[in-house]
């Protein structure tokens, strides 16, 4: 509970407790203790490998597409055990939003890939579709550069703007938190510089966490950084006190970068 | 010289090259069926020879060649003329021709049996018809024309009939079931339907007795002819299906009867056990037979595949399941024609006999081939490429898609349908086509579930129920075989090998490019973006 102290007291609406995750006979994640705040943007930095995208996945339960991945350990959202068998995955995954590193638009309209969470869940209701299409694109700042055409095909779109009607796509079922997994590393400074301004927006109505490789991201959007390595939480805290004066030696030396 | 080796050149070379010689093949092929079939049907003159020993033939020049031995040249003659010569070609010694003309007038018949008759036309009796043509030609023409409406009236006769004839069968089939169940509790009904029965029956008698007088009637509109030999021949209009002067005929009236037979081929049925006439039935039994192998082969091969890719736990048993799939495809197709007489027909059908038709047997209704065994073979025949193609194509989505979907918190079923088989779907139509350009060329099978020589009865029709699934068809394929290797008259039969392998050809290349351009126009509708 490296963190802990920073919490204002409220209670944290991710937290990780004592997990273990194993792929097949590899040991992914090894006891990860770890707690995010409410309306709070959270990074995961690290080398390739060190299992940062994995926990990150562990809080949609996306891992259970893997066959081998046993988990041990709790993670709870809300208060709420997400790694039970009896936990709907469904309702958790509404609330628990995803952004991949590349940008995965559906081959279908604008407009449905931002509505599709909503058609799933059996909302079908023209107004209320075309209302939340607008609020989540004006959300993920891309509204007035696809405005004019919601119905032409999301994958004749650039990277950048793709990757935003992606968030916008998480956004529209409403979560309360929204996970990214390296969201800029495919795309240009230009529209990096787009989403990192979107998540310091994003941040008053949303929980963010960010995986990411790029240290200086992490230093600019992130108000907790949390550092991992071989597996390991090696530390946790408070953005600039991670960059300016870590703890461990390890934190040190990657964030001076002498390795990774 | 290792330089050159060393560049690839050569094996760019050898690549072209295979490409190159697999593009003649195919050009070849077609061209070579093209060119034997397409001229078929272009009027050709009729030579008249006088040989040196005093006798004098006519007819159409179809083949020449050298002796090999004595280095003669010798044509083939199509005489014609099978009821009075007893055959239909003659080979000719060049050296012995005295002369060659192309008499004006010589005719050329095409009769409903017996093949061509070559000769000329000496008179007409038609009593009665009113001929106002002056010379023999004309009037026959004009005669011809009249007896043409005259048939056309007695087949809306032969209609009314077809539909009494299947009236009648269908309340006897009733009247047995009723004898079956109990003759002296049912005695009301059965006399009612009896009545009734008969009823249809008179008044298909009396149709038969007015369509026979009526046919007397035409039957004795003949015209006289006289062959090349001097022999004469009385033939009646009937017997005409069309008459052409060939040597006197323009360019456009050649293209015009050209255009005519052409029709004819495509829309009428087959006459002189399938040698002459169209491939009507057979074009429509190879259609319809591929509908229906698409029907059955396409939702069962997607959901099988999308099973094996999606649902199955990856192992053992699953990739044995993927080999046996695989090796299933290349089962010889024979195979599958045994399996379908056992399981299809005489298993399933014969229960469906016994089941529901009893009052029919031992004549069976299901129980023997017809057009949905055929279907239901050939499925089983192409299922397997049908889960291939889907399984690939449901394995090259992108990972992306499926996570994206799952993450927004739609279930595993809910990314099938809303994204997964969208995208899928060019994958599957090229399972589709490659499915049904196999199963319209398939024949083997086919020879032993259901096709025939001569279906007297299209598989649709206007009784109902519409579709009628137990009927034996024609197909294409099968023609091919049956008017090459079993006619009694190969000689003659030849063109109308090639003329149905063209069609053959056409068709799946026709249904082929419509699957390709709805694949493409999904495609470019689903294509992922990379960038």
């Amino acid at each position: 509970m490296a963190q802990a102290k920073e919490q204002n007291g409220s209670s944290p609406i991710l937290s990780v407790s004592n997990l273990d995750l194993h792929y097949g006979s590899a040991h992914a994640l090894k006891g990860i203790n770890l707690d995010m705040a409410r309306h709070q943007v959270t990074a995961f930095i690290g080398p390739s490998g060190c299992g940062k995208s994995t926990l990150l996945r562990c809080f949609n339960r996306m891992n259970d597409l893997v066959e081998s991945a046993r988990i041990d350990g709790s993670i709870r959202f809300n208060g709420d055990e997400v790694n039970e068998s009896s936990t709907d995955v469904i309702s958790l995954r509404r609330k628990i939003g995803m952004v991949f590193q590349q940008s995965n638009p559906f081959p279908k309209s604008i407009y449905e890939n931002i509505v599709y969470g909503l058609r799933i869940a059996g909302v079908n209701d023209k107004s209320t579709l075309d209302e939340v299409v607008e609020s989540s694109l004006k959300s993920a700042a891309i509204w007035n550069e696809v405005k004019d055409r919601l119905n032409d095909s999301a994958l004749g779109l650039s990277g950048g703007q793709a990757q935003r009607i992606c968030i916008a796509r998480a956004i529209a079922v409403n979560p309360e938190v929204i996970l990214m997994d390296e969201p800029c590393s495919a795309l240009d400074p230009i529209s990096t510089l787009k989403i990192e301004e979107l998540i310091e927006e994003l941040k008053s109505k949303y929980t963010i966490v960010i995986v990411t490789h790029n240290m200086q991201q992490a230093a600019r959007v992130s108000d907790v950084t949390a550092f991992f390595y071989l597996g390991e939480l090696i530390e946790a805290g408070v953005t600039r006190k991670i960059f300016t004066n870590p703890e461990k030696k390890q934190t040190e030396d990657y964030i001076t970068g002498r390795f990774g | 010289m290792k330089l050159f080796w060393k560049t690839g050149e050569p094996f760019v070379l050898a690549t072209g090259a295979a490409l190159a010689i697999i593009l003649v093949m195919s050009l070849a092929l077609v061209g070579v069926v093209m060119t034997n079939g397409l001229g078929y049907f272009w009027p050709r003159e009729l030579v008249k020879l006088e040989l040196k020993d005093g006798t004098s033939l006519l007819g159409q020049i179809t083949q020449e060649e050298k002796n090999p031995i004595s280095g003669l040249r010798r044509l083939q003659l199509k005489v014609g003329n099978r009821d009075v010569f007893g055959q239909d070609f003659r080979w000719v010694d060049e050296k012995e021709i005295a002369s060659r003309a192309l008499p004006g007038e010589a005719v050329l018949l095409e009769r409903r049996e017996h093949g061509n008759y070559f000769g000329f036309l000496k008179g007409i009796t038609a009593d009665g018809m009113g001929l106002t043509a002056a010379s023999p030609y004309d009037a026959l023409q004009q005669a011809m024309k009249l007896v043409s409406v005259k048939l056309d009236s007695g087949r809306k006769i032969k209609q009314q009939m077809s539909e009494l004839n299947h009236n009648a069968e269908r309340l006897r089939l009733k009247l047995l079931k009723l004898e079956y169940s109990g003759k002296e509790k049912n005695a009301a009904a059965i006399g009612e339907l009896t009545s009734i029965r008969e009823k249809d029956l008179a008044e298909f008698t009396r149709l038969n007795e007015l369509s026979t007088a009526a046919q007397a009637d035409i039957a004795r509109i003949t015209a006289q002819f006289s062959d090349v030999a001097g022999g004469s021949k009385d033939i009646s209009l009937i017997e005409i299906v069309a008459l052409q002067r060939p040597n006197s005929m323009s360019f456009f009236a050649k293209c015009a009867a050209y255009l005519e037979r052409l029709r004819e081929l495509l829309l009428d049925d087959p006459r002189e056990s399938n040698t002459e006439g169209g491939l009507f039935p057979a074009i429509f039994g190879t259609v319809m037979m591929v509908l229906l192998m698409s029907v059955f082969s396409l939702p069962f091969g997607v959901v099988a595949a999308i099973y094996l890719r999606e649902y199955a736990k990856e192992g053992l048993m699953t990739r044995m399941v993927r080999i046996a799939v695989n090796n299933l495809a290349g089962v010889p197709s024979i195979v599958y024609g045994v399996f379908g007489l056992g399981f299809f027909v005489y298993g399933i059908g014969g229960s469906i006999d016994s089941l529901f038709f009893p009052e029919r047997l031992p004549t069976p209704t299901f129980g023997t081939g017809g057009i949905l065994w055929s279907s239901l073979t050939l499925a089983l025949l192409t299922v397997p490429v049908v889960i291939v193609a889907t399984e690939e194509s449901l394995a090259s989505i992108p990972k992306g898609i499926r996570e994206g979907s799952l993450a927004l918190g739609a279930t595993k079923f809910q990314t099938l349908t809303k994204n997964l088989l969208p995208m899928a779907t060019p994958g599957i139509m090229t399972g589709l086509i490659l499915s049904m350009a196999r199963a319209a060329g398939e024949v083997a099978p086919l020879m032993i579930v259901g096709v025939v020589k001569l279906a007297p009865t299209l598989p649709f029709d206007t009784n109902f129920p519409f579709f009628h699934m137990d009927r034996k068809f024609m197909h294409l394929g099968f023609h091919i075989y049956d008017v090459g290797f079993q006619s009694p008259n190969v000689e003659a039969a030849k063109p109308m090998v090639f003329v149905t392998t063209m069609l053959l050809l056409a068709i799946v290349i026709l249904a082929s490019s419509a699957a390709i351009y709805l694949r493409n126009r999904m495609r470019s509708k689903y294509t992922t973006s990379t960038f």
